[in-house]
């Protein structure tokens, strides 16, 4: 047969694949330096949507604050939201999608590892892209659903045609391109790269979590996409779509919003219910309670997800049997979340646990995330749901959701896999120093919330009058906030105290079930010398420990007796002889380039459509680069 | 074809895969999924402005639209997916000569479909609907230019698929790209049944 070889000098020439130096970080395409990147970038942007936040609680520690101006406050919370969303779970949620998925499956990399690196920097500009508002003219400031038509409006404070709301349309539809074509990628991934062995009912639950996510992601930000291009019509072509005198709907925003905004609740927490349902088995030395059950629920969440947006919306006016369907609707989404609460107790029940930090999250997650639910639950009442609309209670709910559960989640997944990237683990003692301080102090500002909200105090109020009898609450939330603070000042220092002080981890340090624990730590660049063959769900864990007729575990003999290690871990401890015949993909300056493109689009459509087109030919040539470029060299 | 040693003594396998045994035709299958969804969505906004605007649509003093050069318009771009068929057929048994004509045809019937759009429908309905003057030019040049967006992206993937079929890249085995280019082009086609239904259809029938 004859082969069809194409050789051409490409138009750049190619970047090596080295190990060392910026460079070959800016044209890295390797999964795992992705996620770390993406986990980088997250947590700067934590940092900052955290101070952020502690400007707010400055503000409303006492009433008639002088911290903020309402302009200025209004740009805060507005980023502190955004922010906290789309530049700090998600990417979150995808450093470990990126790092984790082909170690957890067996795979050698993602399925398109240029179009993840792509992914990452359209990430990272379109976040640039957000903050630049600052310094050019405001931030957007209509709240993270920017409501239509306060959205539309153009004239913010003195300024008649101000920008704010146009950067948050742009910036959201840039960071919507970056989680879609990661979504594809990852998807994709899951579905056609497992090892050998590997049936989708031997996937640990975290990627099933993951698969529903990225499912989530396919099928939700179209929806909010269509939206914001409506919104930038609205903004800079005079179209109508929300405008109600010229045959518009405003209703039509909240409509399309939330039918996405929902959706996206389970994408921020679906990750974290992953993460979780990898750690509690490991540290409670037993399996996942009901793994089926665990994995069906979610996926029953993931569709269920899109049959519940109106009831972000029973204040509007919907109308009684709207309000009624959505109430039901509402109620029956708690019961696969419920059902996964009981399996995660029951997955403790009668195990010998070890509160190592992973440990402590995850429990700080279902704890929380129980008080966070439960609330939400409350919202489904309808009568009960106008009194708390716009209020503090709301904003209690979901940070007890977002914070108390995905991030708690997240930062347990920090701990648990830490030792796998950097071959150290993290400070126990100072990591339960963390969680403490965090769980106190997240408890401490936000629990107030509750009674502020059921007070009536209204959200999004830059100051308050005195007297009101918001005053205590406010003030202990505020101290709340400032021991969150503390605590992330902890984990700062105890990453950077690991680097040379942190225990060698080994392979494996916490004994736990899943493959990626097979590779060493941190692992080669082709992942595994020999892709694993899976016989089980929790493989590694059958691999180590088998029963004897008591029922006890008992660790396999050195050597492998039990007819299916025919890669026992002691093998894969030393030097990786094995990579050298492994094909990788090469490192490419492609996707840095396109991406580029991007935000230079969003400028334009702003400033003037120059910039876009120049930003169109750096996209446009980037990616025919990108085409002709071969995969490896 | 190429084929690799698979680590075990003696066993060879391609290297190269087609179809849905292809990674990137899940990739393409994926964001056919969800570019129909943000179609889909544009559409149910339509018809969400439409229902809300009360019975006399499009509004009053605006005349429905013509039907005679959109259906022209159609022909062409429907009749667009048989070269392309034909192309990703003929690749299949090896043939270049049927691969390179059915895209060039394909690329042709899609500009002149664009080009009559740009040319000679919009100027016209500009006059008729302007986007600015209310919710119906808004959602008639929304969804008929976000459909005219996904043409001219199709040729532009068709021009990169037809250099590197000149180049030689594709044969009887390799030819996952020509694949999903069609799957694509296919789809942009199908939209267009929808779009044409909602846009200049629906407002002489309902």
């Amino acid at each position: 047969m004859a082969t069809a070889t194409v050789t051409r000098q490409p138009l750049f020439s190619r970047p090596r694949s080295s190990h060392k130096g910026v460079w070959s970080w800016i044209t890295t395409v390797d999964h795992k330096r992705i996620g770390v990147l993406y986990g980088f970038t997250a947590f700067a942007f934590f940092l900052i949507g955290g101070f952020e936040a502690l400007l707010i609680r400055a503000q409303l520690a006492r009433p008639n604050g002088h911290v903020l101006n309402a302009n200025q406050y209004d740009q805060v919370f507005t980023m502190h939201g955004l922010t906290m969303i789309f530049l700090v779970v998600m990417p979150l949620s995808a450093a470990f999608f990126n790092y984790l998925i082909p170690l957890m499956i067996g795979a050698r990399d993602v399925a398109f590892p240029r179009l993840n690196a792509f992914s990452y920097w359209v990430f990272l500009f379109g976040g640039l892209f957000l903050y630049s508002s600052f310094l050019l003219g405001g931030a957007p400031n209509g709240g993270w659903f920017g409501y239509a038509p306060l959205s539309v409006q153009k004239v913010t404070g003195s300024v008649p045609f101000a920008h704010n709301m146009d950067y948050y349309a742009i910036g959201l539809i840039i960071l919507g391109i970056a989680s879609t074509v990661s979504a594809v990628n990852l998807v994709v991934t899951i579905i056609n790269m497992r090892a050998p062995g590997m049936s989708f009912f031997r996937m640990p639950v975290f990627i099933w979590m993951a698969l529903v996510v990225q499912l989530l992601l396919v099928f939700a930000l179209p929806i909010v996409t269509i939206a914001l291009f409506l919104l930038l019509f609205d903004r800079i072509l005079g179209t109508s779509f929300y405008i109600a005198s010229n045959g518009g709907d405003p209703v039509l925003w909240q409509h399309l919003f939330w039918l996405f905004g929902h959706p996206e609740v389970y994408i921020l927490v679906l990750p974290a219910m992953g993460i979780v349902s990898e750690i509690l088995p490991t540290f409670s030395r037993k399996p996942l309670f009901g793994y089926p059950v665990v994995v069906l629920s979610g996926i029953a969440i993931g569709f269920m997800g899109f049959g519940v947006w109106a009831h972000h919306m029973f204040a509007t006016g919907l109308g009684p049997v709207a309000n009624s369907a959505f109430a039901v609707s509402t109620m029956f989404i708690a019961v696969p979340t419920g059902v996964k609460i009981f399996n995660w107790l029951a997955t403790m029940w009668g195990g010998r646990l070890r509160f190592d930090p992973p440990m402590l999250f995850a429990i700080g997650f279902v704890t929380m995330f129980v008080i966070g639910g439960l609330s939400g639950v409350t919202h489904a009442l309808v009568p009960h749901d106008y009194q708390q609309t716009d209020t503090y209670y709301v904003v209690a709910h979901f940070h007890y959701v977002l914070f108390g559960g995905a991030i708690f989640g997240l930062f347990g997944g920090i701990y648990y896999w830490w030792p796998k990237i950097y071959g150290r683990k993290l400070s126990g003692k100072l990591g339960k120093w963390h969680f403490w301080l965090m769980l106190i102090g997240f408890n401490v500002t936000f629990g107030p919330f509750h009674i502020l909200g059921l007070q009536g105090m209204p959200r999004r109020i830059y100051t308050y009058a005195p007297g009101m009898g918001w005053d205590f609450w406010n003030m202990v939330s505020t101290v709340g906030s400032f021991m969150i603070a503390g605590s992330i000042l902890v984990f700062i220092y105890n990453a950077w105290h690991s680097r040379k002080y942190g225990e060698i981890a080994g392979n494996d340090p916490w004994d736990a079930r899943t493959i990626e624990w097979m590779t060493s730590s941190p692992p080669p660049e082709h992942n595994f010398d020999q892709i694993p063959v899976v016989h089980a769900l929790d493989d590694f864990w059958h691999k180590k420990y088998v029963e004897d007729k008591g029922g006890k575990l008992v660790p396999v003999p050195a050597g492998g007796e039990n007819g299916h290690s025919e890669q026992a871990p002691e093998h894969e401890a030393g030097e990786h002889g094995g990579g050298h015949g492994i094909h990788l993909p090469s490192p490419s300056y492609m996707p840095i380039l396109a991406a580029v493109g991007l935000p230079l689009i969003g400028y334009g459509l702003i400033y003037g459509f120059y910039i876009s087109i120049v930003g169109g030919l750096i996209l446009l040539g980037g990616l025919y680069g990108w085409a002709f470029e071969p995969g490896t060299e | 074809m190429d084929l690799v040693e698979t680590g075990k003594p003696g066993e060879l396998l391609p290297n190269v895969a087609s179809g849905a045994r292809a990674l990137s035709w899940w990739g393409m299958a994926l964001l056919i999924a969800t570019e129909a969804t943000l179609f889909a969505l544009l559409i149910a906004s339509y018809w969400y402005l439409r229902f809300r605007a009360g019975p006399v649509w499009p509004p009053h003093g605006i005349e429905k639209p013509a039907l005679g050069l959109p259906l022209i318009m159609s022909v062409i771009l429907w009749s667009s997916s048989i070269p392309a068929h034909i192309a990703d057929r003929g690749i299949q048994k090896g043939s270049q000569a049927r691969l390179r004509f059915g895209l060039a045809a394909s690329w042709l019937l899609g500009l002149t479909f664009l080009l009559l759009q740009i040319i000679a429908e919009y100027p016209h309905s500009l006059k008729v609907a302007p986007p600015s003057q209310g919710s119906y030019g808004t959602l008639f040049f929304s969804l008929t230019g976000l459909h005219g967006i996904h043409v001219f992206i199709g040729l532009m993937i068709s021009l990169w698929v037809q250099a590197r079929a000149w180049q030689g890249a594709f044969d009887e085995h390799r030819h996952v790209t020509v694949q999903n280019f069609v799957m694509y082009w296919h789809f942009v086609d199908t939209v267009w049944v929808f779009v044409l239904a909602t846009i200049y259809l629906s407002p002489h029938f309902i």
